[in-house]
């Protein structure tokens, strides 16, 4: 029983970076924009997170500087993309190789550092009550703001005008010129919003999730997060379901090397990434219904007047 | 205010300035960067551009690393050129050296050197399958291919980790994770004495030169690519798409565990698990910055091998960590992006907002 509560609140936490990811990737991809650079802009927001939280002890300012990071390098990936028209999944590979060597060269003096003892976090009350309280209530803030997150993003692309612009930019952007919204300053919002999204991800994985800097730590959660967005046929709340399946998914793997069973451990380690393809054939396999909530412009470039 | 205007037609001028203008801005930044670091700059350069050409012995070097980045954006380039997207090389690299690296370990001292070419063959096979799982499922199911072979990098990296945590490991090893090192029969055989460069070399610029005749001299080169470039042209030609990204998948995954295997059977000699140097990735780099065109990728996997020799040296003269590297490939991957706008549109200045 109190295993149980312990691994459904650490799915929850191993949920929540995948979540906050693969949120902000959705909110490119309704644009029209994919982000390869997931990975990469988790890379540069965990160091520069953790680096802010050594230097500061705050962690909400690691937070801040994880956003920052990811928001600055999906700048610098959305002008390329939209400006200049560059392929977006090259120039998204280009940025999660340079995120890897990037951060690996900017954390080399963070790698024995380690973070000052964190506040437990438990809400009043609810914290105490039995099962729940372990399983649901003593997590880190960053879970509920994820959920919070999440129903905003709802809220967001489908209850306001802005969010209903948003989407037409990503299923037809011609349209949406000539209705004279600014496509490309529209785009480059939305890109700017994931990165930094991405970037909160990333911080929460070295200040929170394992509070330590180790080189290339993100290990592919940032391409987990991109077959997020399709698994969940981009609708926000499957995401956040979708990231919590995962989340247990790793957690499941943790749990069994701790109670020694007879596998490998490698083979263990594999189950995320295993997963992640068995979940993308799954759903990949019946193309009409991909088809029908893609959105449409996804990928392509849009120049006005060409 | 400045703005791109479309070309009538790409400038065949800027397709070759624009890696060189790349180069020269990923140049321009390091500067900047060691001048930050406080290393003196001039040294610096000498390290990345000089040192790597400056003997026989360093050229050579040079080139060990140059082959594998070279046989793999061979690969890559057939893949890229038609629109199919394997950034999973790192994975069937590992496992075309799992494969070669089996065979190896197949050998004892009456083995005779028949063995390489069973290596060779392992790796290529090896590489193929691990890329043809990729295929499989974007044909069967539809599964997006840049996201299947990069998950499949991870699993590719667990699979050799296994084996030299388990069943391979060297028993007489003091326990590290390590496979037995290899027969010398198994050796790659060198072109020289007095330089670890190999027959890979040869392998790498026949593979070139193979892959030039195929892209631009063959009918079934032509409709590989007609499907990147007009997917819905080729479907009115009647070009297989099914059968391009087969082709594509099998031949830059058979690249890529060919460069697997002639890397455990040459400059390695067994199984680690450090064996992936991420030459899978630098090698889409490469790929990039070549042009997709057999005789730039010879050049740019020069250039990507000076960055990693570079990197190694920067580390043990100046005391700089060697992921300086990685910075490197990713800077020039952008600035090569950036730069090839050149290509399709020219900066015009305007007056006013548009």
């Amino acid at each position: 029983m109190e295993g149980t509560a312990l691994l459904l609140a650490a799915t929850l936490s191993a949920g929540t970076v995948l979540a906050i990811a693969a949120l902000g990737l959705l909110i490119n991809e309704k644009a029209g924009i994919v982000n390869l650079g997931a990975e990469g802009m988790m890379l540069c927001a965990a160091i520069a997170g953790f680096a802010a939280v050594v230097h500061t002890g705050n962690s909400w300012l690691g937070f801040a500087a994880g956003m920052a990071a990811g928001a600055l390098l999906a700048a610098i990936f959305g002008v390329l993309v939209i400006w200049l028209n560059t392929n977006q999944y090259a120039t998204g590979l280009a940025l999660s190789l340079f995120g890897a060597g990037f951060s690996a060269f900017a954390g080399i003096r963070y790698v024995q550092e380690k973070l000052p003892e964190q506040a437990r976090h438990a809400l009043p009350w609810l914290g105490d009550l039995p099962f729940v309280g372990p399983a649901l209530f003593r997590q880190h803030p960053m879970v509920y703001i994820a959920i919070a997150i999440t129903l905003g993003l709802i809220w967001f692309l489908y209850r306001t005008r802005a969010g209903l612009v948003l989407r037409s930019v990503g299923e037809n952007p011609e349209s949406a010129h000539a209705l004279g919204y600014p496509v490309r300053r529209i785009r480059l919002l939305a890109v700017v919003a994931g990165g930094a999204l991405c970037g909160l991800a990333g911080a929460y994985v070295s200040v929170v999730y394992t509070p330590l800097w180790v080189e290339g730590m993100i290990a592919g959660k940032g391409w987990i997060a991109l077959a997020l967005t399709t698994f969940a046929t981009w609708r926000p709340a499957r995401v956040l379901l979708g990231a919590y399946l995962f989340g247990g998914v790793t957690m499941l793997q943790f749990h069994l090397q701790a109670e020694g069973v007879d596998v490998p451990p490698q083979f263990l380690t594999m189950l995320p990434y295993l997963a992640t393809i068995v979940v993308l054939v799954l759903i990949s396999r019946n193309p009409r219904w991909i088809r029908l909530n893609m959105p449409t412009s996804i990928g392509k470039p849009f120049y006005p007047g060409a | 205010m400045l703005r791109l205007e479309a070309r009538a037609q790409p400038s065949a001028g800027w397709a070759y300035a624009s890696p060189l203008l790349a180069l020269a801005i990923t140049v321009v930044v390091g500067v900047c960067l060691f001048v930050l670091l406080g290393k003196d700059p001039v040294r610096a350069l000498q390290i990345f551009f000089w040192e790597p050409i400056k003997s026989p012995y360093a050229l050579g070097e040079l080139m060990v690393k140059a082959t594998p980045l070279l046989i793999i954006a061979l690969g890559l380039a057939v893949c890229f050129r038609s629109n199919v997207w394997n950034i999973g090389a790192e994975g069937q690299f590992i496992i075309g050296a799992v494969a070669g690296g089996g065979v190896a370990l197949l050998a004892d001292q009456t083995t005779g050197s028949w063995i390489i070419v069973a290596i060779i063959a392992g790796g290529v096979l090896g590489g193929m399958a691990w890329a043809g799982i990729t295929a499989l499922l974007r044909d069967r199911f539809n599964a997006n291919e840049i996201l299947v072979s990069l998950m499949l990098v991870y699993v590719a990296d667990m699979v050799l980790s296994y084996l030299v945590f388990g069943p391979w490991k060297d028993p007489e090893g003091f326990n590290f994770p390590q496979s037995k090192t290899f027969e010398p029969v198994t050796q790659i055989p060198r072109l020289m004495e007095g330089s670890r460069v190999s027959i890979g070399l040869l392998i790498g610029l026949a593979g070139a030169a193979a892959l030039w005749v195929f892209l631009f001299r063959t009918y079934a080169g032509f409709a590989q690519q007609v499907g990147g470039l007009a997917p819905s042209a080729a479907r009115y030609a009647g070009f297989s798409s099914r059968k391009a990204l087969w082709v594509a998948l099998l031949t830059s995954g058979g690249a890529a565990g060919l460069a697997g295997a002639l890397q455990v059977a040459g400059p390695i000699g067994q199984l680690t698990p450090y064996v992936p140097a991420g030459y899978g990735f630098a090698a889409i780099i490469v790929a990039f910055v070549g042009r997709l065109h057999p005789v730039g990728m010879v050049f740019s996997a020069i250039l990507m091998s000076m960055f990693y020799i570079g990197g190694e040296l920067a580390q043990s003269r100046l005391g700089l960590p060697k992921s300086l590297t990685g910075v490197f490939q990713g800077l020039l991957l952008f600035s090569l992006l950036a730069c090839d706008t050149l290509i399709n549109y020219r900066i015009k200045s305007s007056k006013g907002a548009r």
